[in-house]
């Protein structure tokens, strides 16, 4: 199972992730990404990729989900 | 500071307030630190599971078992650094300060033994700029003990600013790495903090001088004080509508109202504040509700720090709430933007409805925002807040209702019944 995990320091509200992945990334009032940390389904893990290949920020990695909550 | 702890009658054995404070009077009293002197793998493991067999849990708000951390920094291999949290940057808390000047060779002997069983080299004790009697009476301890068997691990001090979020640990790794006291994003808790390459194991004040205490008294002592699932003593700070505000060492799962009564309030109070700016109000059918984390956090608060603050009667709770989440958003490390816009955002809403200056969508939005704002910074600053909001929201349920019809609180424009450390808190926004 893979999920998205945003690094909150890096990220600067470009928002380019949840155009990308609307399925799985909403934005928040002030422009910064909300995930909500279930696994993403397998047809997404793809364009996920590419949300996170794509940020400006590096703020976006892919994980599997495991260990911590 | 008074200390509302000498005023009262001794209990049990255990404790870790009271001791002498200069170095032959502490010996004198509690016996050297069991350091170890030959064997120190067989001393390490007796040690280990001491802690253990103790159930000690961090005492600066987290929470977070002792002997799991050292196990996660000793685990990080060599050449470590004991990183004594002195920062106390909770604005109603002075048990640290107090612990530090009254009994700081009980927490440098802590540091020392977590150093011994850690491998570490150093230990660096934090006391921030500004609290410069608090620094001096670590100095005074320090050079008592360098030098001596009490010391093998060297100690210095160090002095990081002031603020509330610089002793967060992960900002305090990074601040003796690089000056900037910023936390770190860390998706994985099972992971050491470093410091450069050394691995840092950064304990509370309190909690190394209740492992002082444990290494010294066993386990059991520890454990003949407070709740099986919640053991030991600790230290609270009474504030607010009170005679007689200090700091007191109580048993874990005491009635947080019994912990408020040692304090004399000056009337019978309309809520308490436990756990610190980060923590979260009781209301009277709660007041009986045990000091400790499982019982706190059932009626959505959580131990926090030792912090009970007294709200009297004559306060406005959502006035005094928009001045603590006002607070708390200045505190703000400004690295996250859900911490940096949402705490602002949320504050001034809460202010807007104490003054009754209350637009259709405040309370939908509000709690959309307290939803959104939760558990997406780096550090849990932002949660700490929301969790005090929420609680104010509930626990002042019936002042909500009146001032969403637009009347402002008679209370509003009182003086707060709050401590912080500058003028910030002084005005509701």
């Amino acid at each position: 199972m893979i999920r998205v995990v945003i690094d909150p320091v890096a990220c600067d509200a470009y928002g380019f992730c949840a155009e990308l992945l609307p399925e799985a990334i909403t934005l928040d009032e002030w422009g910064y990404p909300i995930v909500d940390g279930t696994p993403l389904p397998p047809e997404l893990v793809e364009v996920a990729r590419r949300a996170a290949r794509d940020c400006p920020r590096r703020a976006i990695t892919l994980r599997e989900r495991k260990a911590h909550s | 500071m008074v200390n509302a702890s000498e005023t009262l009658p001794e209990t049990k054995r255990y404790r870790i307030l009271g001791h002498p404070t200069d170095l032959s009077g502490h010996v004198a009293a509690l016996g050297p630190v069991p350091l170890p002197s030959k064997a120190p793998r067989t001393w390490r493991e007796d040690f280990v599971s001491v802690l253990e067999a103790s159930g000690l849990p961090g005492r600066g708000g987290g929470g977070f078992p002792a002997a799991i951390k050292l196990a996660v920094a000793h685990g990080a291999g060599g050449r470590g650094v004991v990183v004594v949290n002195g920062m106390e940057g909770e604005p109603a808390s002075d048990k640290d300060k107090l612990l530090l000047i009254r009994s700081p060779h009980l927490v440098l002997d802590g540091a020392q033994l977590m150093a011994a069983a850690a491998g570490a080299r150093q230990v660096t004790v934090c006391v921030p700029e500004g609290r410069d009697h608090v620094a001096a009476a670590v100095a005074t301890a320090m050079a008592e003990r360098a030098n001596t068997q009490h010391a093998p691990t060297p100690e210095t001090l160090v002095r990081p600013p002031d603020r509330f979020v610089a002793g967060e640990e992960s900002a305090l790794a990074t601040w003796l790495e690089s000056g900037a006291s910023l936390p770190a994003f860390r998706p994985d808790k099972g992971m050491a903090l470093r410091i450069g390459r050394q691995a840092a194991l950064v304990h509370n004040a309190e909690t190394l001088a209740h492992v002082a205490m444990i290494a010294r008294s066993g386990p059991d002592a520890f454990r003949s004080h407070g709740l099986i699932e919640d053991p030991g003593t600790c230290l609270v700070t009474i504030s607010g509508a009170v005679e007689n505000p200090g700091v007191v060492e109580v048993d874990r799962g005491t009635p947080v109202i019994d912990i408020a009564r040692r304090a004399t309030p000056r009337q019978t109070p309309q809520a308490l504040l436990v756990g610190g700016y980060g923590g979260a109000w009781v209301a009277p059918e709660h007041f009986a509700t045990p000091y400790a984390s499982l019982s706190l956090r059932a009626v959505g608060s959580s131990a926090g720090v030792g912090v009970v603050v007294v709200l009297g009667p004559d306060a406005c709770g959502l006035a005094e709430s928009a001045r603590i989440a006002h607070y708390l958003a200045g505190q703000s490390a400004g690295q996250c933007g859900p911490c940096v816009y949402g705490l602002p955002a949320v504050a001034d809403d809460l202010a807007r409805l104490a003054r009754g200056r209350v637009d259709v969508a405040l309370t939908a939005r509000l709690d959309r925002r307290l939803q959104e704002v939760n558990g997406r910074g780096a550090c849990r600053h932002p949660d700490g807040a929301v969790q005090l909001v929420r609680s104010a929201l509930s626990v002042f349920a019936a002042d909500v209702r009146v001032h969403a019809d637009g009347a402002p609180c008679p209370h509003a424009d009182r003086p707060t019944q709050l401590r912080f450390p500058s003028s910030l808190g002084t005005a509701v926004a």
